[in-house]
Parts: C-alpha cells; sequence; structure tokens
C-alpha cells in the first residue's frame, strides 16, 4: 500500500519515477558490512546491549532494525528488543498530499529509560525523523535517542543528523536513492538513480 | 476530490479495507500512556446533531479529539433550530465559523447528501445517521469488530434481526457486508421488511431459529418504539418469543459465532439479559470500536490534501 513512502524522507528520494531505478552503489556486501559496522558502533556507543530498544521506521526501517537487533545479539549474546514506529500521524506535510494508510507502529514493551535507536533506510530532509522524535514523546521518556540510517544522501531541513551511518551519500536533489532489501525485494541492494528520465512511467510496485 | 462520507455504498472494497486497517492501526492507541495524535491539529470538527444520540456523538467527539481537532457540538435542541433556523442558515452559519468537517444527524433522510451536495459548506460531511436512511460508520464499525472476532468476511453468514424498515443501521451494514464479500440474510415480521427489500444484495427470511444455526454473526437491532406508530407487530411478547434472541436460539448458534447489538438495547425485548452478556456478545467491543473507526474516517478524510475515502459529490463550492 502506499504507507511505505513515508519510510523515508520522500519526495526525492523515490525511485518510483524511472522504470530503470539507476544503478547499485551498495551490493549485498556492502548493505552486510555496513550493518555489522553499525551494530557494533551502537554496543560501543552504549558500552553493551543493555536498556537497548531499536525501532525501525516503517517499512524498510522496520527490517533493518530486527536485522541491527540480531545482529548485536552475535555480538554481545543478548538481542535488544526491535520494533517499529510509524510517523505518518505526526508528520508535518500530511496536509500538502492525499491521504494514505497507516504503517505498523509496534512498541517492544516500556521505552522509558531507556536508550531508543531510531533506524531508518534514507535520511534526507530530517522531517521524518523530527516527526519520530515527537511520536517518541508521546510514548514515553527514553534516556537518549539515538539515529541509525543505512545511506545519509544530505539535503537537510532541520537540525538533524545520525549517530550510525552505513553509508555517506552525497546526492543532488535530481537523483534518487533507493535502498531494496532482501525480506521485502529479494535482494540487498541500494540504487542511485535519477529523476528525470521518464516521468510518466512510474511504476506503482517501486517506492522506497 | 473526495471527502465526504454519506453512504456506505460510496465506499469501494479497496477504501472499506483501508478504513478498517487504519482503525486497527488506531486502536493500538488505546494501550498509550498518551492516547491523542497529533494529526488534525488547528482543524475545527462539528458534531450537528439534530436527533438526540449520545453515544454516536460522543464517539465521534472522542475520535476528533484524540486526532487534537477542536471539537464543537451543536445539538438542535435549544439552539436555533428550535427557533426555526433552517439546515441551510445552520450550515452558513457553521462555513462563517471556518469548519473543516460536519458530522451530521437528521431525522431526513438525504440530510448529509444535502449538506455536502448544495455548496453551502466547503468542508467534509460525514454521515452520522439520516432518518432510515444509512449510518455508515455504525457499518463500518460493526465490520470492524466482526473482522476483529472472525478474521475476514468472505463466505461468512451474517444474520441482521429485527426492525429492518426503520433500521438505517441495517441498510449500511448490507451494503457494506456486501462489498466486504460476507452473505446477508436480514430476518423480521413482514411489515418491519422496507419496500423494495428484493432489490437489496442479501436474503430475506421469517424464520430465525432457521437462520441462527447457520450463522457467524447474529446481529439484533432495536425495536424502535418511538417509530412505531402503526400496529407491526400484535405484541411486544409475540416479536420476543418469534425474533428476540434467547438462551435457546443462543444456544444453536455454531460455536464461534458472535451477537452483535448497535445498542441501546430492549433487554428482554429483542435480546435476553444472559445473551446480551455473554462473552460472545460484541455490543461493549463496539462502542470502543466506534471511536477507532471514526477516527480512522476523520483521518482519511481530512488529513491530506485530497481524501483517501468516499464520495466525489459536493464540489459545486
Amino acid at each position: 500500500m502506499n504507507t511505505s513512502e513515508n519510510s523515508s524522507d520522500v519526495p526525492a528520494s523515490l525511485p518510483g519515477e524511472s522504470t530503470a531505478p539507476g544503478r547499485p552503489v551498495l551490493e549485498a556486501s556492502d548493505v552486510r558490512r555496513a550493518l555489522t559496522r553499525i551494530a557494533h558502533e551502537i554496543v560501543e556507543r552504549n558500552k553493551g546491549a543493555r536498556d537497548l530498544v531499536l525501532l525501525g521506521i516503517p517499512t524498510r526501517g522496520v527490517h533493518l532494525a530486527q536485522r541491527l537487533a540480531a545482529r548485536i545479539g552475535e555480538v554481545e549474546g543478548v538481542t535488544p528488543p526491535a520494533g517499529s514506529l510509524d510517523v505518518t500521524m505526526y508528520r508535518d506535510d500530511l496536509a500538502l498530499r492525499p491521504a494514505r494508510g497507516l504503517g505498523r507502529t509496534d512498541i517492544p514493551g516500556d521505552i522509558g529509560d531507556r536508550v531508543v535507536v531510531l533506524v531508518d533506510d534514507v535520511l534526507m530532509s530530517g522531517r521524518t525523523i523530527s516527526s519520530a522524535l515527537d511520536a517518541i514523546k508521546d510514548l514515553g521518556r527514553p534516556r537518549a535517542v539515538q539515529l541509525a540510517v543505512l545511506v545519509d544522501r544530505g539535503h537537510r531541513e532541520l537540525p538533524i543528523r545520525a549517530d550510525f551511518v552505513g553509508k555517506n551519500l552525497p546526492t543532488s536533489l535530481s537523483e534518487t536513492v533507493a535502498v531494496r532489501l532482501a525480506e521485502l525485494d529479494g535482494l540487498d541492494v541500494v540504487l542511485l538513480g535519477s529523476k528525470e528520465p521518464k516521468p510518466a512511467s512510474a511504476k506503482k510496485g517501486d517506492r522506497a | 476530490m473526495k471527502r465526504h462520507l454519506l453512504s456506505a455504498a460510496d465506499l469501494s472494497r479497496d477504501e472499506a479495507l483501508l478504513i478498517l486497517d487504519t482503525a486497527e492501526e488506531l486502536a493500538r492507541l488505546a494501550d498509550r500512556p498518551i492516547k491523542k495524535l497529533p494529526t488534525l491539529r488547528g482543524r475545527t470538527v462539528v458534531n450537528l446533531f439534530y436527533e438526540d444520540s449520545t453515544r454516536t456523538r460522543t464517539s465521534f467527539e472522542a475520535a476528533a479529539k484524540r486526532l487534537s481537532a477542536d471539537v464543537i457540538n451543536f445539538s438542535a435542541k435549544g439552539s436555533s433550530v428550535s427557533k426555526g433556523e433552517s439546515l441551510k442558515d445552520t450550515a452558513l452559519t457553521l462555513e462563517a465559523m471556518g469548519t473543516d468537517a460536519v458530522v451530521v444527524r437528521h431525522s431526513a433522510s438525504g440530510a448529509p447528501h444535502r449538506l455536502a451536495t448544495s455548496g453551502w459548506i466547503r468542508g467534509s460531511v460525514v454521515n452520522a445517521g439520516d432518518g432510515t436512511h444509512e449510518h455508515p460508520t455504525q457499518a463500518l464499525l460493526d465490520a470492524f469488530t466482526m473482522r476483529r472476532r472472525l478474521g475476514s468476511f468472505d463466505g461468512r453468514r451474517v444474520t441482521i434481526v429485527g426492525d429492518i424498515l426503520h433500521s438505517r443501521v441495517a441498510r449500511s451494514n448490507v451494503r457494506l457486508l456486501h462489498t466486504l464479500g460476507a452473505q446477508v440474510t436480514l430476518v423480521a415480521p413482514p411489515t418491519l421488511l422496507p419496500v423494495g427489500v428484493q432489490t437489496w444484495p442479501c436474503a430475506v427470511s421469517y424464520d430465525l431459529d432457521a437462520e441462527v444455526a447457520k450463522s457467524d454473526v447474529v446481529m439484533m437491532l432495536r425495536v424502535q418504539h418511538e417509530r412505531m406508530n402503526a400496529a407491526f407487530f400484535p405484541s411486544a411478547r409475540e416479536y420476543s418469543r418469534r425474533y428476540g434472541l434467547d438462551g435457546r436460539r443462543f444456544a444453536a448458534m455454531p460455536e464461534h459465532a458472535i451477537v452483535m447489538h448497535p445498542g441501546p438495547m430492549n433487554r428482554g425485548m429483542e435480546i435476553t439479559a444472559e445473551v446480551a452478556d455473554s462473552p460472545r456478545s460484541t455490543i461493549v467491543e463496539q462502542v470502543t470500536n466506534g471511536v477507532s473507526v471514526r477516527m480512522a474516517v476523520l483521518y482519511l478524510l481530512l488529513s491530506g490534501s485530497e481524501s483517501a475515502i468516499g464520495s466525489i459529490e459536493g464540489e459545486s463550492a
């Protein structure tokens, strides 16, 4: 459904406008290494996995959060809980676009006094994360909130930065970044495409 | 642009499922410490009630408030309507106050439609029950409750029992459940069936005993004493015996089947206390679900630049 579009900072990261979504900038092995590194960084930064809660932002952030939790479990022997946080109802651009359905919010237990690690696939304007911070405020009072993203493509519109980044990918606004994950798309790859070529032939199934 | 919800028939299967899925997510809000979302902050929703209805009005009010909308309750009693103000003038007043949505309950069938298509107001119109015509959000909350209890609609048999003639709930339910793929059977005394019921997408029966045994859902309707201005049935006792849901009929229902009632109930008339209070009765649950479903409707109608559901009428404004 259309809910998946809010997983990253749309619209510029939407790949749907081109039938050829672009060239791979991260292959499956790169994604794997990036997630392993982020998992280690999270453990190091928080001196272990105690009190951690990973919250993925639907759609692909949720799968990334689950993978990170599993990796942290392999490293530490303790798998932190992973959930999902849909921020649609908190977005500041809701009125600018057609109404859309909601993603899943599934908070594993109480987040009060825990360290919440937000996980998303692409970081761009920062508006999604800003909405996520508002949403977290309604759920409890975590000790700290950290942000992990697979790709940071720049173009921030708010003073927000990620604590853990898989790959910094400087892009132009005319480019698109599409993250494909095995759970949903059959393979792990990050594609860098261009918006202009075929705006009319947008495929409905394409989503970021 | 779509932006009204006037009839259950306005909804396609996908739209109806979108509302139910959205309501499902919103229902989870009840477990949170802060049961409020900022989504409709700054929007104004007017509950325009020309008929008494604490249940529906409160449900819409709770739904709008949980989405942070400002709510104005306007009931005809004790207002300028009792001084003779017309629907048009009331609508123009609401428009002048900058209303984004009007939730309207009216004793005249078609009043919400008039409000939506006349150009008097620019906002969304939600039908909260008009005469004997429709009550789409009630049908949605019933469908939501059924899906939660039974899983899906395909091939499910729903029996609606009682005063079909005066029931907007029955009419909306028949339409919506048909859209969703369930089989509906109406059971009522012949005098309480509307003319033209043969054209509805449902079956009709006069024998409740034959139907309960094969129903997944038995929905009892209230005997509306206030509308019983003619002799529709010989006596309350006879009605109760032929069309009431008592312990015996309840026992004949399949194990998994549920009992629904839109409320308020006449205990001892259409439903016995024993059945109404059984764990397989969803009557209280329906009220809770009503808030989630109405939140979903308000959210999908109002939050975006374009509504995700509803009819396309009323664009003359």
